[in-house]
């Protein structure tokens, strides 16, 4: 593989838990190409989210260095960070995590609200998002009118919209039945294929891993690779 | 304002709990604006005895007990007072209970020359003088009851006729306007030597005495002079400014101003209570999609500024109603209140700056509490919270 898109080194995240300190990521090394697909596994409570949040740009690491397209995440402030996940990363998580109050075409437009785009530019734009993921025609739909495999495809659509090259899943498909939670993992392979999307998806079955190109496992705050199933 | 689509429809996530914040908002501001108008036509901005140009005597005791009219020469004779006229207050209605206005028995020659921004054509002013029933109503009052010179008018008043009938009736013979700003011309003029034979009692009696004020002469001083003239008689009087004539019809009511606090006062402690929890509860309800915003790439600063407009937006959506409905109000009784104590009542301006000022800081006050937290949101945390 070529380019490395995210590159981690050295990474350490300790908590303070009363008068504990634990540590949850210790010294971690770990180097994602472009255009990588791949399943983070690992027990309950080693750290998989707080991996992801690192990559994300959603929390800062105790020590070490998260690099990511070139950008130095770990020295950045909140706004800085802000601006940069805006436009560089999209997050999908295990409950999707919508707008109960705004429709489906509105949810995925959220993101565009930060950018210079006409409304009229973001309604084309989230509506291109929402053909993508096959929800086209459920654009006015509100979550609630909508099912577990319909929200986390309108939750997709809101992660690429503003096209970011990195997308971060956590426990995409926790929440779903086996044939739902295939055809999410099918549009993830479609995102990652033909849209070129470098994709990093935690997750804890190990059928779901299987649609990814390679599987890392966390234990004890560190990672151990073994090759793909 | 882009983010006013999403503001907006986060204000209404929970539809009747928004539209009860609304609903006691716009009450608390209906309020406002109500009491405002009355408490300042009651206390505001007339003229001190220092300025006044026209000193109006009533009764000692109160506005009610009348007056001999053997006063008037006397206070003719008071150094200081150039002219002097006398009013009494008829109190009729027009056809319906609710249709009062002021109704004064005066005399034509001496009254109206104390009032010269009343206006009346000279050729029905002659009129007035020669007609014995005749009476000259305010413009604004001929058009609201269709008034026009030559109508036959009948008044119903607690003022019987010797005859025993409590029904007068006038002969219209002039309109008047009146030229000064704001000033009220809602006023029935007619005749007090008509007035004075006809009724059955209290005859030889006036309700106050109006007198202008010689040039140079002190107003304080001939007030006193006044007043001194008449102490230790059976009637004695009490004499001030036309503005502290007006507020004594109300002073029955005690002291407004200071009720009209005391209510706007817990109005609003109660409005930022109502609002502020609505914001709570609203901001608690939906910390995971506050942290969505941020994991989006919202600034803290903007997730502060959305919860901020949305209390601001609730606060103005039920304060603005306030402001129509008020307005409206006062418009419809606007000409009753002025009949009744010659001052109109209206949104002023003042209270317009004031309310929208009190609409932006109830806002932010209610909102900030609930802003601040959903701005230090740890995206992580309240993630992990769900
Ligand atoms: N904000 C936090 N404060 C304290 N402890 C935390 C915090 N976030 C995570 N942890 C702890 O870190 C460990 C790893 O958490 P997490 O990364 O969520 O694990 P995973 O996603 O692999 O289940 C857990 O023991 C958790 O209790
Ligand atoms: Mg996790």
């Amino acid at each position: 593989m070529s380019e490395i898109l995210a590159e981690l080194r050295g990474v350490s995240r300790s908590y303070q838990k009363g008068k504990e300190k634990v540590e949850v990521l210790h010294e971690l090394d770990m180097d994602i190409p472009v255009g990588d697909f791949v399943a983070i596994m690992g027990p309950s409570g080693s750290g998989k989210t707080t991996l992801l949040n690192m990559l994300g740009g959603l929390d800062r690491p105790t020590s070490g260095t998260v690099k990511v397209g070139g950008a130095e995440l770990s020295s950045m402030s909140n706004n800085q960070l802000s601006n940069w996940r805006s436009t560089h990363v999209g997050f999908v998580f295990q409950f999707y995590n919508l707008l109960p109050v705004l429709t489906a075409q509105k949810n995925v437009e959220l993101p565009l609200l930060l950018t210079n785009f006409s409304a009229k530019e973001r309604a084309e734009r989230a509506a291109i998002a929402l053909d993508i993921v096959g929800l086209a025609d459920r654009a006015r739909h509100r979550p609630a009118e909508l099912s577990g495999g319909q929200e986390q495809r309108v939750a997709i659509a809101r992660a690429i919209v503003s096209d970011p090259t990195l997308l971060l899943c956590d426990e995409p498909t926790g929440d779903l039945d086996r044939e739902t939670a295939d055809e999410i993992l099918k549009l993830l392979q479609v995102l990652n294929s033909e849209h070129g999307k470098t994709i990093v998806m935690v997750t804890h079955d190990a059928q779901a891993a299987e649609y990814a190109k390679r599987t890392l496992h966390v234990d004890k705050g560190q990672l151990e690779s073994r090759a793909a199933a | 304002m882009r983010y006013f689509g999403l503001i907006w429809r986060s204000a209404w996530r929970k539809k009747i709990r928004t539209l009860l914040t609304i609903l006691s908002v716009f009450v608390a501001f209906l309020l406002f604006f109500l009491l405002n108008a009355i408490g300042q036509a009651m206390t505001g901005g007339g003229a001190t005895i220092e300025s006044a140009s026209r000193l109006v005597v009533i009764h000692k005791v109160s506005l009610i007990n009348p007056l001999p009219i053997s006063y008037l020469n006397k206070i003719a004779a008071v150094p200081g007072v150039d002219r002097v006229s006398h009013a009494t207050w008829f109190g009729g209605y027009y056809q319906d209970p609710k249709q009062q206005f002021g109704q004064f028995p005066i005399d034509p020659d001496e009254y109206l020359p104390i009032y010269p921004e009343l206006e009346i054509p000279e050729e029905q002013l002659e009129a007035f003088r020669t007609t014995r029933t005749g009476a000259i109503v305010g413009a604004s009052l001929a058009e609201t009851y269709g008034f026009e010179i030559g109508d036959r008018v009948p008044l119903h008043a607690m003022w019987p006729q010797q005859d025993g009938s409590e029904t007068w009736e006038f002969d219209i013979v002039g309109i008047m306007t009146n030229t000064s700003k704001g000033g009220s011309d809602a006023m029935f003029l007619f005749r007090y030597d008509y007035f004075d034979e006809a009724r059955l009692w209290s005859k030889g009696n006036v309700g106050w005495y109006v007198l202008t004020l010689s040039p140079g002469a002190n107003p304080v001083e001939v007030a006193n002079a006044i007043d001194a003239q008449f102490a230790n008689s059976p009637a004695e009087t009490k004499t001030s400014t036309e503005d502290a004539f007006a507020r004594s019809f109300m002073e029955q009511m005690g002291n407004i101003a200071l009720i009209v606090q005391l209510i706007l006062g817990a109005v609003f402690f109660t409005l930022l209570l109502v609002t502020g929890n609505t914001m709570a509860q609203s901001v608690r309800e939906r910390i995971g999609e506050l942290a969505v915003l941020k994991t989006l790439g919202f600034r803290d600063q903007a997730v502060l500024g959305i919860v901020l407009a949305e209390s601001i937006l609730i606060i103005v959506i039920g304060g603005m109603f306030g402001l129509l409905a008020g307005a409206g109000l006062l418009a419809a009784v606007s000409d009753t209140f002025s009949a009744m104590i010659g001052v109109g009542l209206s949104v002023s301006s003042q209270s317009l700056v004031l309310g929208i000022a009190i609409m932006l800081v109830a806002g932010i006050l209610s909102g900030i509490f609930p802003a601040l937290q959903a701005m230090r949101l740890t995206i992580v945390d309240a993630l992990a919270r769900g």
